[in-house]
């Protein structure tokens, strides 16, 4: 296991960043292509509109001709186009572009590590009371040692910490660890779990969903019991008593322990996916299109994954889009509340766990302010871009 | 419809069943040895509790039995004396489970029920308004802000307002729900000094939540302005305002009281994290310090009694559906 561990953690974010640059790429190549051709559409328009003046008939409530409307784009350019349209999910776009940058390029510019103190700014500082001994041997020689109470509680250990600095620009932790570099470390795992645990969450959901929708009968019925089920389990409680239970079988120092409790997530997560999947297959079942494909006499799975799953996709990406935010949520939720990962590890949980310390709170917000500005981010971001492509994709918005 | 209710009811016997067994199994993951250590610790006043105590309280819990038909069978005691109205007793509280439950409810409930009143108060007005000024300034504002609010964390917003306005400003109490008054000191300035302490969590409860109501009730009422009957209204020549507070604010307000009553669990369930943060002695704080601590009978009696709030809630949110929209008949 602790093999497996090491290659997984080095491997995930280079995987991760492999997949970054490729989204980075895709999303310059939309954007240039969308230029292009909103470039020649208005040379279109313009040709059109000098058409139009020589006397055919004139639509141009939009400023755009007839004949531009006719000549449709493809479904997936229009949806592009009206997402790029809505500044919002630009925004949203570019700062999630802008946090991933942050947390897996950022650190390669850091001259610090994830945990590696500084130690040049602290002499060793021996706190509390001193007690001096004097031992007298039994040939009375009397010797004199002092002794000192040195705590080493990490609460207390205040010497380490450090304001804002150039060497240290949003300072260090109580171990001396330099918040910034922690913060681009943390975004590793709190975006990445996210894409996981939703994709993991979306399969499941679709599948079991999906089946549920097309077969009907008593799948449909023990299915929907046991997605009722389901969701009548209190997520954050269920967490906490999960926690423990890790806590108590000696995962408390492992990274292993949020795995396990963003696993048992996907676990009962997939319940709101199988609704939607469901919902949707049971309405389009009954559609022309698909007496259409049952007349041509389509085998079950080209019907299934055809024709039904694609007319799916625009929800399910929306509400994949929403869940991520909700899981690095659900993430930092866990570090505050010190059941998620563990402390020495970097996430953004773990950092704003900080602020549950009233000590950190009131005087140190450089430890966990970062981080929670980080995770309102990516959750904003999130959003912003979830609600963009729910408006792009849906065919009775005009805008 | 009766006949309805009472086939949900009959289902959501076999949900809690379900629920309360999957948080039973999950407890009981925990080795034995660490639930009796903290047991031993916790009833015994940290001088530990001797053998022949602990090992009754083993068998009253099945925990002296850890294969997996022990489980099994531990589940079934606890669910026989659920049955009888007998939820066990808090290892971390010392007192009956539905005791601990009763008392911390109230304060919880008062400050959800507080805030969610005035998130309505805030949100449908607002929605309102946005929805008739569609892709105005105030929309675009107000969708804004609205969205930026619902992405702050609760604990995040709620330790910036203790670090800001408690601590560095003094304004507010920074945990807790009462000061040190005097003994004799009158109902009144009781009440008040709890307010005073409640201010700042129902502030960020109302920040947190407003924009979801807010951007629920502003899709309603645009779904209603383009229903068949506004137009008519407009075209019998109504005027606007009487359009917007007559016909279409009345008709927003039928899925508004569905989610309403699907908020059972978070008015009676307490708002955990935000009592955390604050201090406020609410069942979602005290479940949540009983929990960390492996707490079998508080967990257990807590998430069954999360699950039937769940269950009714969404049961409730059916039956006002059919009640206030004549077109919807229930049972199938």
């Amino acid at each position: 296991m602790n093999s497996l561990l090491a290659a997984g953690a080095l491997a995930a974010p280079y995987i991760v960043l492999i997949i970054l640059l490729v989204l980075l790429v895709a999303a310059v190549a939309a954007y240039i292509y969308l230029y292009v051709r909103s470039k020649r559409e208005a040379e279109n328009s313009a040709m059109a509109a000098a058409d139009a003046e020589e006397g055919e008939n004139k639509d141009d409530l939009h400023g755009e001709s007839l004949g531009d409307k006719v000549k449709a784009l493809s479904p997936g350019a229009t949806v592009a186009k009206r997402f790029f349209r809505s500044k919002l999910s630009v925004i949203g776009l570019v700062t999630i572009i802008v946090l991933f940058v942050f947390a897996f390029v950022g650190p390669l510019f850091s001259p610090w590590g994830e945990s590696d103190p500084d130690m040049s700014s602290t002499d060793p500082k021996v706190s509390g009371n001193m007690y001096s001994y004097t031992i007298v041997s039994e040939n009375g020689t009397s010797e004199e040692y002092q002794s000192y109470y040195v705590s080493y509680d990490w609460q207390d250990n205040m010497a380490m910490l450090e304001g804002v600095s150039g060497n240290h620009w949003m300072g260090t932790d109580n171990l001396g660890r330099d918040v910034l570099t922690r913060l681009m470390y943390g975004g590793r795992i709190s975006l990445t779990i996210g894409f996981v645990v939703v994709l993991l969450e979306t399969l499941l959901g679709v599948v079991l969903g999906g089946i549920a929708g097309y077969f009907g009968g008593w799948v449909d019925n023990v299915l929907m019991r046991i997605v009722d089920l389901l969701s009548c389990i209190p997520t954050i409680p269920l967490l906490i008593i999960l926690g423990t239970a890790l806590d108590a079988l000696g995962l408390t120092a492992s990274i292993w322990k949020l795995y396990i409790e963003m696993a048992t997530l996907c676990l009962i997560g997939w319940v709101g996916t199988a609704r939607l999947v469901r919902g949707q297959i049971l309405s389009l079942r009954e559609q022309e299109f698909m007496l259409a494909a049952k007349c041509s006499g389509l085998s079950t799975r080209s019907k299934i994954f055809k024709h039904l799953l694609p007319n799916v996709i625009p929800q399910l990406i929306v509400s994949m889009t929403m869940g991520l935010g909700s899981i690095i949520l659900m993430e930092a939720t866990l570090g505050f509340l010190g059941i998620g990962a563990p402390l020495e590890t970097a996430t953004w949980g773990t950092l704003i766990n900080a602020a549950s310390k009233q000590k950190f709170r009131q005087f140190y917000p450089n430890m966990w302010i970062g981080s929670g500005i980080c995770i309102t981010l990516a959750i904003l971001a999130f959003n912003f871009v979830g609600d963009g492509l729910r408006d792009a994709f849906d065919p009775k918005m005009k805008r | 419809m009766v006949k309805y209710i009472i086939k949900r009811l009959l289902l959501s016997v076999f949900i809690i069943l379900g629920v309360t067994m999957i948080i039973y199994f999950i407890l009981r993951m925990m080795p034995t040895d660490f639930v009796e250590g903290k047991f031993a610790t916790l009833a015994g006043g940290g001088t530990g509790m001797s053998e022949e105590v602990l090992q009754k309280m083993k068998v009253q819990y099945g925990l002296d039995d850890e294969s997996f038909w022990g489980i099994i069978k531990g589940y079934f005691r606890w669910l026989g004396s659920a049955l009888q109205g007998d939820l066990g007793e808090s290892w971390v509280q010392l007192q009956p489970v539905s005791k601990v439950i009763s008392q911390y409810m109230g304060i919880s409930f008062g400050v959800a029920f507080v805030s969610m009143i005035l998130e309505l108060l805030i949100a449908i007005p607002l929605g309102v308004k946005c929805a008739v000024n569609q892709y105005g300034k105030l929309d675009y504002v107000a969708t804004v802000v609205c969205m930026t609010l619902m992405a702050f964390p609760t604990f995040f917003l709620g330790n910036l307002f203790i670090k800001w306005f408690s601590e560095d400003l003094g304004w507010f109490p920074i945990s807790g729900i009462s000061s040190n008054l005097p003994s004799n000191a009158s109902g009144f300035l009781v009440f008040g000094d709890m307010m005073w302490h409640l201010i700042l969590p129902m502030i960020v409860l109302v920040m947190l939540n407003v924009g979801s109501y807010m951007r629920y009730q502003r899709t309603n009422t645009l779904e209603v302005l383009n229903a068949d009957y506004i137009r008519t209204a407009r075209a019998k020549g109504l005027s606007e305002n009487k359009v917007i507070y007559k016909h279409v604010f009345r008709n927003t307000m039928i899925p508004l009281v569905t989610v309403m009553a699907s908020t059972l669990p978070m008015l009676f369930g307490g708002a955990m994290i935000t009592e955390t943060v604050f201090g406020i002695p609410g069942i979602g704080k005290i479940t949540y310090d009983s929990l960390i601590q492996g707490d079998i009978p508080l967990a257990m009696g807590y998430n069954m009694f999360i699950a039937i709030l769940t269950i009714l809630g969404i049961l409730l949110s059916d039956i006002m559906y059919a009640v206030v929209d004549p077109r919807v008949k229930l049972g199938k």
